[in-house]
């Protein structure tokens, strides 16, 4: 069974793939863009120029970007299992992955400011489990830049200046608004991972889990599935486009999920994610067979 | 496209307009927060010589040491330059550098800093990481090693066919500007419309 052995080995590739080769669907979307762009202008150019990043990254196994995030991941785990165990495992997996350079050293002490240097810290990663009645487990990370964590951001409805009701209008509004304050500073072009209601403790976690969804997935929610569809239209017609430079490609997808509130509060909390879309997941069943999903 | 070779004249650089790529060959350095702070307290006659008419790289590498004593970038992509706003007009006239490279642009001072003494702001592709590293043949030196540590030190590097956007100008443009113009425009737009 899973609890005897160790997982870190599987983890640890499954890190390496997060942070050295982007999902297949990321990189279309940035080819698709980049073809939708004016040829020759700064656009186009940066978004060449990341496609080559892409493709060197993936060759020699080197992380995509030098800022190689928060390692975010959610575990769902066998009735009975330690989830102890599987932490340890997953934080000795990231210490692992930095010492061989799949990840920068990231984790500084926030009152000394020295880094803790082996990419664990207090808080880091961040592990959220879930127990399923599966025999196996399976492990869904993302990488999380601090450019694109630094533009995320939380409205509270109603908001006046932006005529921002309680509604998905208001949400609408909202994250519109959140596009446009990032500009390209979130290494546009960006996915959004977008949660409505909440509180302030789940609704950032819930906003970075819409960030484990294929890019070109329907929301099973029809209400849902018109809003993501309108605001990929509408963030690129706010023009920002990659790095901010002007263009059609300020959004690659919006994926929006959905919390119970309390009567008082309707927050809209948006987690952006940079192009570097750096996404990974495994499943590991109970004997042991590993199986790379995407 | 252009190839600019490092160090550069003061024309030469008031002859670039934002909209420009440029690929920049040479001698440069980097710097980031700790770099500007103590560029500013006073005149660093060591690296004065590795500024004057080059450009400093808002950056902060991954750097592999080498068995004989040298260096390699290993992943060099661009740091948010925002945060060298208070200095970076000072720390241009001071040193005599030509110009920037970061990520995010810069603000009213800077651009005004800019025009004043012939410089521009360059914009590297954000977490192009090994594609600019792959730009960056060889580490010459390193000041401030030991105080600040690898990602805040000051490195000397040679650069070869280093990719970047001309996004600020000694005339005033500044395509950050203009882009916010536009969007803020268009957001108006969208939010006034139906509901």
């Amino acid at each position: 069974m899973g609890n005897a052995g160790s997982y870190t080995e599987t983890f640890v590739e499954l890190i390496r793939r997060a942070s050295t080769e982007l999902p297949a669907d990321v990189v279309a979307a940035i080819e698709e863009g980049r073809d939708a762009e004016e040829s020759q202008g700064l656009a186009s150019i940066a978004l060449g120029t990341i496609l080559n990043n892409i493709e060197l990254a993936r060759e020699s196994s080197a992380p995509i970007c030098q800022d190689t995030g928060t390692p975010v991941v959610w575990i769902h785990h066998p009735v009975g299992m330690s989830t102890r165990k599987l932490k340890a495992d997953f934080e000795t997996a990231v210490r692992e992955a930095t010492a061989r350079k799949f990840l920068r050293p990231n984790a500084v002490d926030t009152l000394t400011g020295l880094n803790t240097g082996d990419g664990a810290g207090r808080g880091i990663p961040f592990i959220h489990f879930e127990e399923w009645n599966e025999p196996g487990i399976e492990a869904r990370m993302i990488l999380k830049g601090g450019g694109s964590e630094n533009v995320g951001t939380q409205y509270k409805l109603p908001d006046t200046g932006l005529g921002a009701g309680r509604d998905l209008d208001g949400v609408r509004r909202a994250v519109l608004d959140a596009v446009f304050q990032a500009q390209g500073k979130g290494c546009a072009p960006g996915v959004l991972g977008v949660c409505v209601g909440g509180d302030r403790v789940s609704a950032f976690e819930a906003s970075k889990r819409q960030l484990l969804r294929p890019l070109k997935d329907t929301n099973p929610v029809p209400e849902l599935a018109e809003l993501e569809e309108r605001l990929l239209q509408e963030g690129n017609e706010l023009g920002i486009g990659p790095m901010g430079f002007g263009g059609t490609t300020t959004l690659l997808a919006v994926k929006i999920g959905v919390l119970d509130r309390l009567p008082a509060c309707y927050f809209v909390t948006i987690s952006y994610m940079c192009w570097a879309d750096r996404r990974a997941a495994v499943s590991i069943n109970e004997g042991g067979d590993v199986t790379w999903l995407s | 496209m252009a190839e600019l070779k490092l160090p550069v004249s003061e024309e030469t650089i008031r002859g670039l307009e934002v909209g420009d790529f440029v690929e920049l060959s040479g001698r440069m350095i980097t710097g980031r927060d700790a770099a500007h702070t103590w560029l500013m307290e006073e005149y660093r006659e060591e690296v004065a010589p590795f500024m004057k008419d080059s450009v400093i790289y808002h950056c902060g590498p991954v750097v592999a040491s080498n068995d004989d004593g040298t260096y390699d970038f290993v992943a060099a992509g661009p740091t948010t330059s925002i945060r060298e706003e208070p200095y970076q007009a000072d720390v241009i006239g001071r040193y005599g550098l030509r110009g920037v490279i970061g990520k995010g642009g810069m603000g009213a001072k800077t651009l005004a800093g800019l025009a004043e003494y012939g410089a521009v702001y360059l914009h590297a592709v954000g977490g192009a990481a090994q594609v600019l590293a792959r730009a960056i043949p060889r580490v010459e030196r390193v000041f401030m090693l030991e105080e600040f540590g690898v990602p805040e030190a000051l490195w000397v590097i040679d650069v070869e066919r280093f990719p970047v956007m001309v996004t600020m100008d000694s005339h005033g443009g500044s395509l950050h500007v203009e882009v916010e113009e536009r969007s803020q425009a268009k957001l108006r737009e969208l939010l006034d419309g139906a509901r």
